[in-house]
């Protein structure tokens, strides 16, 4: 049996899954000061009654990470990064301990400029002065050389707690997002350390001891261990769980847009072939920008909560929640109101609901009936609106190659998954106006614990080889190796997998759930000077892809 | 925070499956560097900067602005299509306001492509500046366009094309047509009888640097867009006039390129040659865009970057303020050369001159 736990913002759901269905499954309130306990009542009231003994997989997802950010939580944290030639490093400041210094590396990792020790002793030392316990170094093309990076680390060490490098954050070239990052790992550290090894302690307590799997936000797990050095993973772990959670139900070999509607807003995301899709460098919420892998999800500020108004004889839903609906006791009429005066929900006060929606029905000039049907399939319109302007994006992203361009592949979905408390209403009126088979998953109120339960390792590699310079790369992984002139594409394959099956088994990934090897990326350049070939670049980015583990998706059928 | 003073449209397109031949200076690798250092960067992250995908340009398109010799399929691949097409995208970002201006960072170029096209010359087949112009003249009812080529080698397919044309000023800074391909582009290339003037050709010395680069751009190429008013000013933006460029004898830098993007700010820019991959697209490219956007860029510093080395000789300061004057003066007396060539449906013999 496997164990599922997603801390959401109001609840948190947990269940234990076997090989026949969902077993058990609980719902507590989120005590956002006290996630911890949390944590723990859901654990506590999951394993009543249940041997602990025979549970071999836990999965958490929470939202610590995530909170921290939202309330400036974090740690203190010094970031030092060398820029070389470029933009100003400057408007990537994170903070009050923040330091350019000298060196450069250029985009083929050459050297250009050192590192200059005694400028980075200097530095060191305020930062000590200022009471600053961790260090966040970033070199630009540290992932083609990050030499500067280890060397600055080397010089500082013993005057940290822990020193985070930059090339371990991601493969992918990008120095403000990788700055930002390294800063989120190094400032949520100390927090999720601790957190994590309470709720370890805990279930060993309660004879829960098998390794604990924690939920990244592109829809895989990583073990405990693994995710002491990125933290940063976390966030955003939850839309990602709701999200897998639909993959049970998802089409094999077509495209499928989910829904997950919530009080406040609703998470749209998409799956090619029951795998989903991810963002092409990282998390990005507004002006914050990562490079944290993560499902492609956006939000739009819509649902069953949303404060219904009208405005200049204007309907408008959202996007802010004022509280519950009124049938529940809230203070302004919602989608959820008009759902109850259609007879939709039965639950919920109808007197309520529809005093709420007579209110919008009078200043619209409509029926009682009639102001709910429309504020029902206003909002059916405006999630729609929201997720065909994603494919429409989704289908515009640039490409660099004539191959990409003419045959790249293009997301038409053919179904469409709705999760979320007013699911099967919601799905049913879709279905009607759009003509898109819709499905409302079913169990949807635990299918975020569902999809973190079922949730396989998921890990990515990026290598550069470069024969010119008779080197073979992947600085993530603290891989370098010298290689001859006739490395061919070949090698650089047989040499990204093998990594990554080490990376996978390190990052808790069981052998059996490691066959879905998927090449993201793969280029291959003829290095030439002076009009005659020296060398060849090879680059590929090979990935274990999201999915579920085995075993279990048949039976939620 | 960073971001960009006015919103600006990027089509990148490396096609990094394309090339004329392995070894071929239009290679593959060629924008490889490019994209490495602009992705780096973080600049499709800048907010007002905006990515766009590139289309491909139809046979129409193509037709608007050239004869294709025997037809539009049997001299272009579809990466030549795409690099039109991607300069038609920035065209529509430009023209519907989507955008301030923008650069079409694409290959293979198109500056050599004369009105009749028999394929490959100098690295290009059709001519990706003059169908955009005439794209956007058909569908947006412009009429005055100054195109401004600082590819170091004379834009003698795109003179060609709008030899004749008094609305379309193409000015050419390019190094002396004596020392370098197409071996024209001199100053007495003025245009048709009907355009004369509205064509300026500016050879500069091998050697020239920023100092006398800059100069021209000072002291004639703004002054003579003052006085021409154009409703649209397009850059064929090559990067060949770096001093590291394997083919040109030039002294130029990437400050110097992003200066000069300040100093025309074109509403377009598209990218021409520019050969030294390694050593200078990734700055030069850098330059330009954070330039086009408004950004500040005096960072953007080749690492080898040596002024000393690069400074120019005093004779050829005045060589080129001398060449400087000679096109002022052709332009000052445009109008009379225009009525003095005669009268219209006279046969016209044109000399032409090539090294």
């Amino acid at each position: 049996m496997i164990i599922g736990l997603d801390v959401g913002g109001t609840h948190t759901d947990a269940v234990i899954l076997s090989s026949k269905g969902i077993e058990k499954s609980v719902k507590v309130p989120t005590d956002p000061a006290d996630l911890f306990n949390t944590v723990l009542s859901g654990f506590t009231r999951l394993l009543e009654s249940i041997d602990p003994g025979q549970i071999e997989r836990v999965v958490i997802s929470t939202t610590l990470t995530t909170n921290a950010i939202v309330q400036q939580t974090m740690e203190p944290v010094g970031i030092i990064v060398s820029a070389g030639p470029g933009i100003d490093p400057e408007c990537f400041r994170t903070g009050d301990h923040y330091y350019p210094v000298s060196g450069s590396i250029n985009h083929r990792g050459r050297e250009k400029a050192p590192v200059n020790e005694m400028q980075i002793k200097d530095i060191g030392k305020k930062l000590v002065d200022a009471g600053v316990q961790y260090l966040g170094v970033v070199s630009k093309f540290c992932v083609r050389n990050p030499s500067h990076e280890i060397f600055i680390k080397r010089i500082l060490n013993r005057h940290f707690k822990q020193i985070f490098l930059g090339h371990h954050v991601s493969g992918n070239l990008n120095f403000p997002r990788r700055i930002a990052t390294t800063h989120l790992n190094a400032a949520v550290f100390s927090l999720h350390k601790s957190f994590f090894e309470a709720v370890k302690k805990s279930l060993a307590e309660k004879g829960l001891t098998v390794p604990i799997q924690i939920l990244k936000a592109d829809g895989g797990t990583m073990s405990l261990e693994s995710s002491m050095h990125f933290p940063g993973q976390t966030v955003l772990s939850g839309p990602a769980a709701s999200i897998m959670g639909a993959i049970p139900y998802a089409p094999a070999g077509q495209d499928a847009i989910v829904l997950d509607i919530g009080g406040t807003t609703t998470d749209i995301a998409f799956l090619v072939d029951k795998a989903p899709l991810l963002e092409p460098v990282g998390i990005q919420r507004g002006s914050y920008k990562s490079l944290i892998r993560s499902l492609r999800t956006d939000s739009k500020g819509i649902g069953g909560d949303s404060a219904l108004r009208v405005n200049k004889g204007e309907l408008t839903i959202g996007p802010d929640r004022q509280g519950p609906a009124m049938a529940f006791g809230g203070p302004l009429p919602t989608p959820t109101d008009a759902m109850v005066v259609l007879g939709l929900m039965e639950n919920g006060n109808r007197e309520k609901a529809l005093a709420g929606i007579h209110t919008i029905a009078r200043e619209l000039g409509l029926s009682d009936e009639g102001a709910a049907e429309k504020v029902f399939k206003t909002c059916c319109t405006i999630i729609l609106k929201k997720t065909f302007e994603m494919i429409d994006q989704i289908n515009s992203q640039p490409v660099y190659t004539v191959h990409d361009f003419l045959e790249g592949y293009k997301l038409s979905p053919q179904k469409i998954l709705v999760l979320g408390g007013p699911a099967p209403y919601f799905a049913k009126k879709i279905e009607d106006l759009y003509q898109i088979d819709t499905l409302a998953v079913p169990e949807s109120a635990v299918a975020n614990a569902v999809g973190a339960a079922l949730a396989r390792t998921t890990c990515e590699v990026s290598l550069n080889a470069d024969t010119e310079q008779g080197i073979v790369t992947a600085h993530e992984e603290d891989f370098a190796e010298p290689i001859s002139k006739t490395f061919s594409e070949d090698d650089l394959m047989e040499t990204a997998y093998n990594l990554l099956q080490e990376k996978a088994i390190n990052s808790g990934a069981d052998p059996e759930n490691m066959d879905e090897v998927e090449v993201v990326e793969f280029q291959k350049f003829n290095i030439v000077r002076n009009f005659s070939p020296r060398g060849k670049i090879f680059r590929t980015k090979m990935q274990l892809k999201p999915g579920l583990i085995k075993g279990y998706d048949k039976v939620l059928h | 925070m960073l971001k960009a003073m006015h919103k600006t449209g990027l089509v990148f397109f490396p096609a990094f499956d394309w090339a004329i031949d392995p070894t071929h200076p239009e290679r593959e690798e060629r924008l490889l560097y490019t994209q490495d250092q602009v992705t780096e960067e973080g600049v499709f992250d800048i907010p007002g900067i905006i990515e766009y995908k590139p289309v491909l340009a139809t046979a129409e398109d193509i037709r608007r602005a050239q004869f294709c010799v025997p037809d539009e399929t049997s001299i272009t691949t579809e990466s030549h299509l795409i690099s039109a097409g991607g300069a038609k995208v920035i065209a529509d970002a430009v023209m519907g306001r989507e955008v301030k201006n923008g650069f079409a960072l694409v290959r293979p170029p198109g500056h050599h492509s004369m009105r009749v096209s028999h394929g490959g010359r100098g690295f290009c087949h059709i001519n990706i500046e003059a169908i955009m112009v005439e794209y956007i003249r058909t569908r947006y009812k412009v009429k005055r366009i100054a195109i401004i080529d600082t590819d170091c080698h004379h834009g003698d397919g795109t003179d060609n094309i709008f030899w004749h044309d008094p609305d379309v000023l193409f000015i050419s800074l390019h190094q002396d047509g004596r020392t370098m391909f197409p071996g024209t582009g001199f100053p007495g290339e003025l245009g048709g009888p009907n355009a004369k003037g509205s064509n300026l050709n500016i050879p500069l010395p091998p050697g020239t640097s920023t100092e006398g680069y800059l100069y021209v751009i000072n002291n004639c190429v703004l002054p003579v867009l003052d006085e021409f008013k154009p409703d649209l000013v397009i850059n064929s933006a090559g990067q060949d006039n770096h001093y590291t460029d394997p083919l040109t004898n030039m002294n130029f830098c990437a400050q110097g390129y992003a200066q000069l993007t300040t100093l025309l700010k074109p509403d377009i820019a598209v990218l021409e040659g520019g050969y030294a991959i390694e050593g200078a697209l990734p700055y030069v490219n850098l330059g330009i865009i954070l330039g086009m956007a408004g950004i500040d860029y005096t960072g953007v510093v080749e690492p080898d970057y040596n002024p000393e080395k690069l400074k120019q000789a005093v004779s050829l300061t005045d060589k080129i303020k001398k060449t400087t004057d000679q096109i002022n003066t052709y332009w000052s007396k445009r109008q009379q050369m225009r009525d003095a060539a005669g009268p219209p449906g006279e046969i016209q013999v044109r000399h032409k001159e090539i090294f």
